[in-house]
């Protein structure tokens, strides 16, 4: 061999030692990324663009029997509200419906959005399952639901007393969500008063 | 009953792996027995992976009958779905999709024991041990986690449906595809065990490796371009990449497939990167395994993750631990004891190798760390994804510096070679980029750098990738050469296309009346109306579009909007009229309160070069495979002649 590099079979030079290490470690790194991220509280909170942005403009029609509809000028009477978006043809919306009656029995006013609906089934839904609504809009085109930012039914938002959102909860509010949607509820009015 | 004789089969499959894990530990632990013993774990690793498809076909048959009784029929299944999505529905469905897996470990361990006869008796019993050690603890996450045959009492009336987006055609082959590629590259990762536990790692060693390998790589290859290609029409988005965590995770241990595979080359001609081959085959596989697991465990938010449970991560993490954790310890502690393979100059085809490997790694760890990021991130407090401005800005140059690389290596002589030489060698390839380049810049209007750089090398690899062939006699080459010629053409080909599609894609958003015409890229989108349609578990909107291009009728296109009902949801399957030149491409939005429809139209020039170019590679990787087994059957055919003769001679 005329390169001053050629070796020696079995002469050779050994590897470096420490870089047969190497992947060992990097497995170990990536393992506890890993390790941290399924541990963590698994966090499904959608991180909204559309959290701390106001309410955009809106009027709807009513679609509930002795019901009036909803327009974005309710959510800026000074008082936190909810505003959850619905269907009557949603079961997980069903599953929440005792979860929003609990939150109207703690005096929270309560505006829906109802999702390419009929006033039949709104009625109906509201006879079988509850009703803890101030006002009910219908959105048959899923309009303000696009301009809301929401993907789906149900969703919900809290709008503090100047029509900021405040909070965006996806899916069905579970029972372990009601505390976390009051605590969002006080520290909007909280936010209001101190403004 | 068929649900009962699956889980006894995948019981005894559990109880054959270990089996097979115990026996090649005792024959190793007694060097002498392992050539012994070599028999006895053939044979139980082949009817361990018969096992194993006799538990997926129990599956498949539940799935066929629409056998409510089972929880993950009624889960995933309903009794009016197409047969084509009863069977597919098997494993479209975390459950199901882990049975796959572990049929395709057990398949790909039976066509070891059946197949290879080149590797030494020891380390061929040491890699059925690693195989079984693997596909044990998969079992277990099955039987323990995963039961696919659980039974519900009482059984329900009817399923619920398959997610509508997996009803297509494309979920019948680009899962198993997909699978025997990821799940292939175990093979590899329990040759390097085996011959780290044997220290045979040589070029004996990766001549028997290789077309294992080069199998997984291809199914891999397919399975990758027709699952870019299902996203592509399926999804709606007009997009073929979207850096989804799922697809980094097919894309990584392809990547390291890649690497393995070139490097493998140079193990078996030169007995040059023996430790480097060695921890790339445990890195192919580990990827395979993270990928598995970053799906399946939730931790990242995907569309792919139909099993969101933290549990069940947990016990793939703890595989992870054992597979990879033991595999790279194992590398650490032996490998140094390994002789060092045979060195080589700077300029040459190795170097050219080694460079292909380093540039392959990095866009490697480039997608690895893009992929964990996000955890990483939440870890300090911040939500954010990563998408593709972070992989286009950082994996896109590295792989052009890559396909550069790539076109010079081939050309290159083993061992040394003069840098002058290999340019004039290169010179057609060095012009043709330059002239696409320059014409690109000057006739293509306005395009970014990286898109027009992707055009002018991918002309450029066109060129240099059947330069081996000059000077040849085309029909004595070998077909090991034909196949890096195809393959190498085939990233030049889905490079071009890549590239060209970026840069000249048209796209048009317009709410529409009937007979309203909408105009993209020279053509004429009129929509002559939208008319209900009824399927088998759907109805549709469909839109009829007239198209035509210079006041002449070419085609007709019909995208739909599908409502499922169970379960309840919207698809837009959209329609495409595929021209020589590229694709239109439609979407039907939503009726406006107007009258008006949505519609989305986009021209894309090139697009289909993307999926013929991957198509082209894995048909390059096929060859190459075929070349080599006919040449060791020649030399097979030519060592018995011989024998013959002597025997002849003898007499």
């Amino acid at each position: 061999m005329s390169g001053g590099r050629g070796s020696a079979p079995g002469a050779g030079p050994r590897h470096a030692r420490w870089l047969l290490w190497l992947p060992l470690c990097a497995f170990g790194i990536v393992l506890a990324v890993v390790l941290w991220g399924l541990w963590r509280p698994a966090d499904r909170t959608v991180y909204s663009a559309m959290v701390g942005k106001p309410l955009p403009d809106f009027t709807l029609p009513a679609i509930a029997p002795g019901k009036p509809g909803v327009t974005s000028a309710d959510f800026r009477r000074g008082a936190p509200r909810l505003l959850n978006v619905f269907a009557s043809w949603c079961v997980p919306c069903v599953a929440e419906a005792p979860q929003l009656l609990t939150l109207k029995a703690a005096g929270v006013p309560i505006d829906a959005v109802a999702i390419k609906d009929t006033p039949a089934d709104v009625a109906a839904f509201l006879q079988r399952h509850g009703d803890p609504y101030a006002s009910v809009g219908s959105d048959p085109h899923s309009r303000l639901q696009l301009a809301l930012g929401s993907s789906g039914v149900p969703e919900t938002f809290v709008v503090d007393g100047q029509g900021i959102i405040r909070l965006q909860h996806v899916g069905d509010i579970r029972a372990d969500d009601v505390p976390q949607l009051l605590q969002a509820l006080a520290a909007a009015r909280g936010a209001g008063a101190a403004r | 009953m068929t649900a009962e004789t699956g889980l006894v089969a995948l019981w005894l499959a559990a109880a054959l792996a270990l089996a097979q894990l115990v026996l090649g530990a005792l024959a190793l632990k007694n060097g002498a027995d392992a050539a012994r013993a070599a028999p006895t774990v053939r044979a139980v690793a082949t009817v361990q992976g018969a096992l194993a498809l006799a538990a997926m076909a129990a599956l498949i048959a539940a799935f066929l009958a629409s056998d409510m009784s089972v929880a993950l029929v009624a889960a995933n299944s309903h009794s009016m779905k197409p047969t084509l999505y009863k069977f597919a529905g098997a494993w479209g469905n975390h459950e199901g999709s882990m049975l796959l897996w572990v049929t395709i470990l057990g398949l790909a361990g039976a066509a070891v024991a059946r197949l290879e006869h080149r590797l030494r008796a020891d380390t061929l019993v040491a890699t059925l041990a690693a195989q079984a050690a693997i596909a044990l603890g998969f079992y277990a996450f099955l039987l323990f986690a995963s039961n696919p045959f659980a039974r519900l009492d009482p059984a329900p009336a009817d399923g619920a449906g398959l997610n509508p987006l997996l009803q297509d055609p494309g979920l019948a082959f680009h899962p198993p595809t997909l699978y025997a590629g990821y799940v292939g590259l175990s093979v590899a990762f329990s040759f390097a065990v085996g011959a780290l536990v044997t220290r045979d790692v040589g070029a004996a060693f990766a001549r028997a490796m290789r077309p294992w390998v080069l199998g997984a790589w291809i199914f891999l290859t397919l399975g990758i371009t027709a699952g870019s290609y299902w996203a592509y029409y399926e999804l709606g988005w007009g997009g073929w990449w979207f850096w989804d965590p799922v697809e980094n995770a097919s894309l990584m241990p392809w990547l390291a497939a890649t690497a393995l595979l070139h490097s493998v080359s140079v193990l078996a001609t030169r007995d040059g990167l023996r430790a480097w081959t060695v921890m790339l085959a445990v890195v192919a596989f580990s990827m395979s395994m993270i990928g598995t697991f970053l799906v399946r465990s939730g931790i990242l938010t995907s569309v792919h993750a139909f099993a969101v449970d933290p549990r069940r991560g947990a016990f793939i993490l703890a595989l992870l631990v054992i597979y990879i954790g033991g595999a790279l310890l194992l590398f650490g502690l032996r490998i140094g004891t390994v002789r060092q393979g045979k060195l080589f100059e700077g300029v040459s085809r190795e170097g050219a190798l080694v460079a292909n490997n380093l540039l392959l790694t990095v866009i490697l760890g480039i997608v690895l760390i893009g992929t964990f990021y996000p955890i990483v991130a939440a870890a300090m407090g911040v939500q954010l994804s990563v998408g593709p401005p972070f992989f286009d800005s950082t994996a896109g140059p590295v792989a052009l510096l890559l396909v550069a690389v790539l076109a010079a290596g081939p050309v290159m002589r083993w061992r040394r070679d003069d840098p002058g030489e290999v340019a004039q060698r290169l010179f057609p390839a060095i012009a043709a980029t330059l002239f696409a380049g320059v014409g690109t810049f000057v006739l293509g209007g306005p395009i970014a750098p990286l898109p027009l750089l992707g055009i002018a090398l991918g002309v450029g690899l066109a060129v240099a990738s059947v330069a081996p062939l000059a000077k040849r006699n085309l029909r004595r080459a070998p077909l090991q050469l034909w196949g890096m010629v195809v393959a190498h053409l085939g990233v030049a080909v889905s490079l071009i296309g890549m590239a060209a599609s970026t840069a000249y894609t048209q796209e048009r958003l317009v709410a529409v009346g009937t007979g309203d015409p909408a105009r993209v890229a020279g053509f004429t989108v009129r929509l002559e109306g939208v008319r209900p349609l009824v399927g088998d578990n759907w109805t549709a909107l469909e839109g009829h579009l007239n198209v035509t291009l210079d006041d002449e009728a070419i085609a007709v296109l019909r995208p739909q909007v599908r409502y499922f009902t169970t379960p309840v949801t919207t698809t837009n399957e959209s329609a495409i009229l595929t021209r020589w030149d590229g694709q239109l491409y439609a979407v039907l939005g939503t009726l406006g309160e107007d009258g008006r429809w949505q519609l989305r139209l986009w021209w894309k020039p090139m697009v289909t070069l993307i999926w013929f170019g991957g198509f082209l590679i894995a048909l390059g990787g096929a060859l190459a495979l075929v070349g080599h087994q006919w040449r060791l059957w020649q030399q097979r055919r030519r060592a018995d002649a011989v024998a013959e003769t002597a025997a002849w001679s003898a007499a």
